[in-house]
């Protein structure tokens, strides 16, 4: 097992937003977790991140084998988590290469590696580069100051090219993208996909399903999974709207 | 000239031994004997020179005239929508009670001078309350005002009051004889959950000159809301010091906005003083000066405690040989982390012997706190001015109708409607005299 | 954040790497001022009577002044009587070449990464070193001189060529400017002259060194910069000074003269020792640095970087005399612990159409405090003039201060001037962001703090730039809040 959530509770400011949250990924899976808003999605993906505005009340996570909740938020990224950001920050007069080149050799100090030269890096970003049909231009920019919505989410993936991560969580990933940059975006993802390693989907829309199939698909309401199935679940939520299953649950 | 001595001998004369707040006035005066009149050196002083209007001869009188003013006088004072409202007169910096215009019983509006207030029940609120602004202004001028304290007037909205009608303030300076040196003083409190609008005007009869030198003092408690406005439109023959310090002890919201068209030299100080977690502020300034005026806004914000909110929006319009001064400071204090506080001060210069000086200051002791400030001075758009024209608009016309417009996010700010009609009409007529 | 606050009260065991002291005899004065010590000096260097008698009279002129006392920094008075007003290395009266030089000197500034030797140095860059009072030597000269560019110590240039430094030594900061500047005009001892002929690129940067190695001693630098018609040069300054408990007075004077269409680049990295954690020691760098466009089109250029000093006291300024002139001053300042900086610049606009930009970037950590004060200064004459400001500051830790005073003064209805300040520290999600990409707290705040000052450090020369950001990294571990 490479994810196992268990019975996850968590506040902030003392409210509770995840209330026993159990979920388990293995290695090269693909799950989808969908609802209504203020459901809860975004702050699962924070607890996994380690944000330090929640607390987790109760339950525990296990990565790899390590208890992740001990982990501090920069242990969990070098341990192969990577959280790709509902709205990724922007900081002014850091370039886009000089930020993912100290990432990388985070992670490589991290893993016991030299860190990488500039030629060899420079080698390996032209490669990933294609993935997400991102410019050299906008990597010499300072990250994410001015970019558009849609370069913001490519960088987002074009990170995760680079930093090569075990368990990938893209929170709302398709949010605020048109049809083309959705299309660039889902495609990086669909090539980064493979046995080893597992993607956790956090979205509102099943529209980034039609690009990339989930393996499951999870039904987030009031802090809890509702309802768990195959793709079909979410082609029914799609159809019927949320309100079947949040009416379902309220009763 | 009106030297140290001619104040000594004014005040030996004046302060009656028995009153109330005579330590006061004893302490303010040694102060002022200590300091005596700022001069340009002070570097609070720096962009206005005050110390020569006092190479004059004033007459600081002890009669505060009001049987001199017929209510037909009065009303003729009065600013669009005035009518029903509650208002007070000073005259020659003496509070005249005999002329108080209210439309509220006691229980809702306090009105006494100052020396009857120290007396009675108010009596602890004035021990604390009054002079308190000496902390933070310690010059000359304002130790002179509190030496000459007994004829100012407190102002006391009790618990829960929320006054539907604005309270308007007219100072007059009866100066058809003599040059006139008046020193207004007020004390406003707002207990919990009041709600005052409160309007200043300044007024000079008379063609001789006359120099206010003016101090209030605000106390804001808990849940109090202030509008706050001030019209400096006297003949240039009126110099103006006025000092306005408001404490917000409890969490509280004040807007204040100061519009200064006419005049000789004025210098403003505004100080919020923001005493509790919460506080919101905004303070709003317009100058439009023509001829030979010099306007000197001077503010304070100084941020105590945290979650304190401030904005600060100032423009001014420079034209023949006039001088805009804009000096803001803000400082936020060690605890007063999560501080949002903004300034911004726009100006516009239309004539070569125009001046503007600025100086924004930030002092910024807490680290969690988002603060800026902005500063410009330039023109008025010449791609705009030529737009206009080139509709058939004629030059003066283009300006006044862009200078207007330069100026609309200020008066926007003033929610008493009649009487934002009246400043624009004032506007109006400002922009089109020459 | 309870984490990094901690590693904020760890604050900083950062060794300053330049405190050494070299062990070298050393000629100097008794502690002291007096017109029998300003005659000591002056007869030590050899100088002209008209030197002299300068100097003599900017010391009656200072002896009626008092300390000013409007900067935002706080300090004991300082006894100008219990200060060593020369010393100098022990070494050969002249020396012909760079060998002569005493091995231990080479070595001392070997050890702070600076070659005195042609061949093993980075060409392009030449360089005058100063220790105390005194300039060392200085390296191409003979190649610049071949191109007709003076590049050597005031000392020299006093005695080799009188008539230029008589034209221009106070010709932009007059002995009268103000009390530092007038005591360094009775008391300089050494500095840099440069001069660059009409017509002449200067082919590489030009640069100066200044060391301060003895005990109890001030360092009263003097430097002169004269670019002709349509020259360009571009100048660098470093420093550094022992690790003592004392308290030490780097009080400078530099002056700029930009003819027409001349460009001059004075770039600063200043890392004079800035004391200890507990605010002991550390030098006090009270500098005027001014330069003038004296004609048309001329253009002068500030950036400093600055790390170092206890206190730092110094507005590099800007007289826009000619008409199509450009100013332009960057500058980040770096206080740490009790460091106290009141930095930032003048630029007084006199002629047409002339130009200004101010980029101030202040980062403050510890318990220090960091002002900015600028003055921009649009005359009646100055027709379309143009300044733009932009100061920004940054706050590591509740214990510190960031301040700015700008002063604006418009006399002119073409002219447009517009400042905006800032006062932020680093925002939470900038630091979740870079630690979730597996970069650490005290790294991602480097990398952040690097950010925010770019704009600055991308206007220093290549070398420079990498050196300066080293020293920014240093300068700010254990700063994390």
């Amino acid at each position: 097992m490479m994810l196992s959530i268990k019975n996850i509770h968590a506040n902030i400011d003392g409210k509770e937003i995840l209330k026993g949250i159990n979920l388990d990924i293995k290695a090269g899976e693909v799950h989808a977790i969908m609802g209504p808003n203020g459901s809860g999605k975004s702050t699962l993906a924070s607890v996994l991140a380690g944000r330090e505005e929640y607390e987790v009340t109760e339950g525990t996570v296990t990565f790899l084998d390590q208890n992740l909740l001990d982990l501090s938020i920069e242990d969990r990224a070098r341990a192969g988590l990577f959280l790709a950001f509902q709205y990724p920050v922007e900081i002014p007069g850091v370039s886009t290469t000089n930020f993912i080149k100290a990432a990388v050799n985070e992670k490589r100090k991290y893993q016991g590696k030299e860190p990488l030269d500039a030629l060899a890096f420079l080698k390996i970003m032209k490669e990933k580069m294609a993935l997400v049909e991102i410019d050299q231009s906008l990597l010499s920019r300072s990250i994410n100051e001015g970019f558009s919505g849609g370069e913001k989410k490519r960088n987002e993936i074009f990170q995760m090219a680079m930093l090569e991560p075990k368990l990938a969580i893209l929170d709302e990933t398709d949010s605020g993208l048109d049809i083309d940059a959705l299309r660039i975006v889902a495609n990086g993802i669909n090539q980064l996909r493979n046995q080893n390693r597992a993607i956790l989907l956090i979205t509102h829309y099943q529209r980034l399903l039609d690009y990339i199939q989930p393996d499951f698909v999870h039904v987030l309401y009031n802090g809890r999974i509702v309802k768990s199935g195959s793709k079909a679940l979410a082609l029914e939520l799609e159809e019927k709207g949320y309100d079947f299953i949040t009416e379902e649950t309220d009763l | 000239m009106t030297n140290i001595a001619y104040f000594k001998d004014q005040f030996e004369d004046i302060a009656e031994p028995d009153s109330a707040i005579r330590e006061i006035t004893k302490t303010a005066f040694d102060t002022f004997n200590q300091l005596g009149l700022p001069t340009y050196k002070l570097e609070e002083w720096k962009y206005t020179n005050i110390s020569s209007l006092f190479d004059k001869n004033y007459q600081f009188s002890k009669d505060n005239f009001q049987d001199k003013l017929s209510p037909s006088d009065l009303q003729a004072l009065n600013l669009a929508g005035e009518e029903e409202a509650h208002a007070l007169y000073f005259i020659n910096g003496r509070f005249a009670a005999g002329l108080s215009k209210i439309n509220a019983t006691e229980n809702e509006l306090v009105v006494l001078p100052l020396q009857e207030a120290a007396k009675g029940p108010y009596q602890k609120i004035i021990a604390e309350h009054l002079g308190s602004s000496s902390k933070y202004l310690k010059d000359g001028l304002h130790a002179l005002n509190t030496a000459f304290i007994q004829d100012g007037v407190f102002i006391y909205l009790p618990k829960g009051k929320q006054l539907a009608l604005p309270l308007y303030l007219h100072h007059i300076n009866h100066a058809d004889t003599e040059n006139v040196l008046s020193q207004p003083r007020s004390l406003v409190y707002l207990a919990e959950n009041t709600n005052l609008q409160l309007i200043e005007t300044y007024t000079t009869l008379g063609s001789m000159e006359s120099f206010s030198n003016e101090v209030m003092e605000i106390v804001l408690q808990e849940n109090a809301y202030l509008a706050y406005y001030k019209l400096q439109n006297d003949g240039p023959n009126a110099a103006q010091v006025s000092s306005t310090q408001i404490h917000q002890l409890g969490k509280s919201y004040v807007q204040t906005l100061t519009i200064a068209l006419n005049g000789g030299v004025i210098r403003n100080n505004l100080n919020l003083i923001l005493e509790a977690e919460g506080n919101e502020t905004h303070l709003y300034g317009l100058s439009l000066l023509k001829g030979n005026s010099h306007v000197d806004h001077h503010t304070l914000v100084d941020n105590k405690r945290p979650n304190c909110f401030s904005n600060q929006l100032y423009k001014g319009i420079a034209d023949d040989t006039a001088t805009g001064v804009f000096s803001g400071r803000i400082i936020v204090q060690r605890d007063a982390q999560k501080t949002n506080a903004y300034q911004s001060s726009k100006n516009i210069i239309l004539s070569d012997r125009a001046t503007i000086n600025a100086k924004p200051q930030l002092e910024i002791l807490a680290d969690d706190v988002k603060c800026s400030h902005g500063c410009t001075v330039g023109q008025l758009d010449e791609e705009a001015m030529f737009y206009l024209r080139a509709r058939g608009i004629p030059l003066k016309e283009a300006e006044s109708l862009l200078l207007r417009g330069f100026a609309a996010d200020i008066l926007d700010q003033i929610k008493l409607k009649p009487l934002r009609k009246h400043i624009e009409q004032l506007i109006l007529a400002h922009l089109a005299s020459t | 954040m309870n984490e990094d606050l901690d590693m904020l009260e760890q604050s900083a065991l950062n060794d300053y790497k330049y405190g050494f002291v070299t062990n070298i005899d050393t000629d100097t004065i008794p502690k002291g001022l007096n017109e029998g010590v300003i005659e000591l000096i002056s007869k030590k260097k050899n100088e002209p009577e008209w030197m002299l008698a300068w100097r003599l009279k900017a010391y009656a002129y200072w002896l009626k002044l008092v300390e000013p006392t409007w900067a935002n920094i706080k300090h004991p008075p300082i006894n100008y009587q219990d200060i060593i007003y020369y010393a100098a290395p022990k070494q050969k009266e002249q020396l012909n070449s760079l060998e002569e030089v005493d091995p231990e000197l080479l070595r001392t500034f070997e050890k702070l990464g600076i070659s005195l030797n042609e061949q093993k140095r980075l060409t392009g860059v030449a360089v005058d070193v100063v220790m105390d009072s005194v300039s060392i030597a200085t390296s191409f000269k003979e190649q610049l001189s071949e191109i007709g560019v003076i590049f050597c110590s005031i000392s020299e240039a006093i005695q080799k060529h009188p008539e230029l430094v008589k034209k221009y030594l106070g010709s932009v900061v007059p002995m009268t400017d103000n009390y530092f500047a007038a005591l360094n005009s009775a008391v300089f001892t050494d500095g840099s002259f440069c001069y660059i002929p009409k017509g002449v690129r200067c082919p590489m940067e030009l640069s100066t060194y200044f060391r301060i190695n003895a005990e109890n001693s001030g360092q009263f630098e003097r430097t002169l910069i004269i670019a002709e018609e349509e020259s360009y040069v571009s100048y660098l300054e470093g420093c550094t000074a022992p690790m003592r408990d004392e308290n030490q007075l780097h009080a400078a004077v530099v002056e700029l003269v930009a003819m027409k269409k001349a460009e001059i680049k004075y770039s600063t990295v200043q890392n004079w020792y800035p004391g200890d954690k507990e605010g002991n020691g550390g030098i006090y760098n009270f500098v005027t640095k001014r330069g003038i466009c004296l004609e048309d089109y001329a253009k002068i250029s500030w950036t400093q970087v600055e790390t170092g000093s206890a206190i730092t006291w110094k507005y590099p300024s800007v007289i826009l005399k000619g008409d199509h002139t450009i100013g332009e001053f960057y500058s980040v300042a770096f206080t740490n612990h009790h460091q106290q900086a009141d930095t930032g610049t003048k630029m007084i606009h006199l002629g047409k159409n002339t130009r200004s930009r101010i980029v101030s970037k202040g980062i403050s950590a510890g318990q220090s405090q960091n002002s900015y004060r600028g003055l921009v200064r649009a005359a009646k004459g100055a027709i379309n003039a143009r300044n733009y400001s932009q100061c920004d500051s940054l706050l590591l830790g509740d214990k510190c201060g960031a301040h700015t005073f700008p002063y604006i003064e418009v006399k002119n209805k073409t002219a447009i001037v517009e400042h905006e300040a800032t006062t932020s520290k680093i925002g939470e999600d900038q630091l979740f962001y870079c630690r979730q990409r597996g970069i650490d707290a005290e790294a991602a705040v480097a990398l952040i703090v690097n950010g925010f000052a770019k704009e600055v450090m991308n206007q220093l020369p290549m070398e420079f730039a990498i050196e300066a950001q080293k020293l920014l990294a240093i300068s700010m571990e254990g700063s994390v809040g």
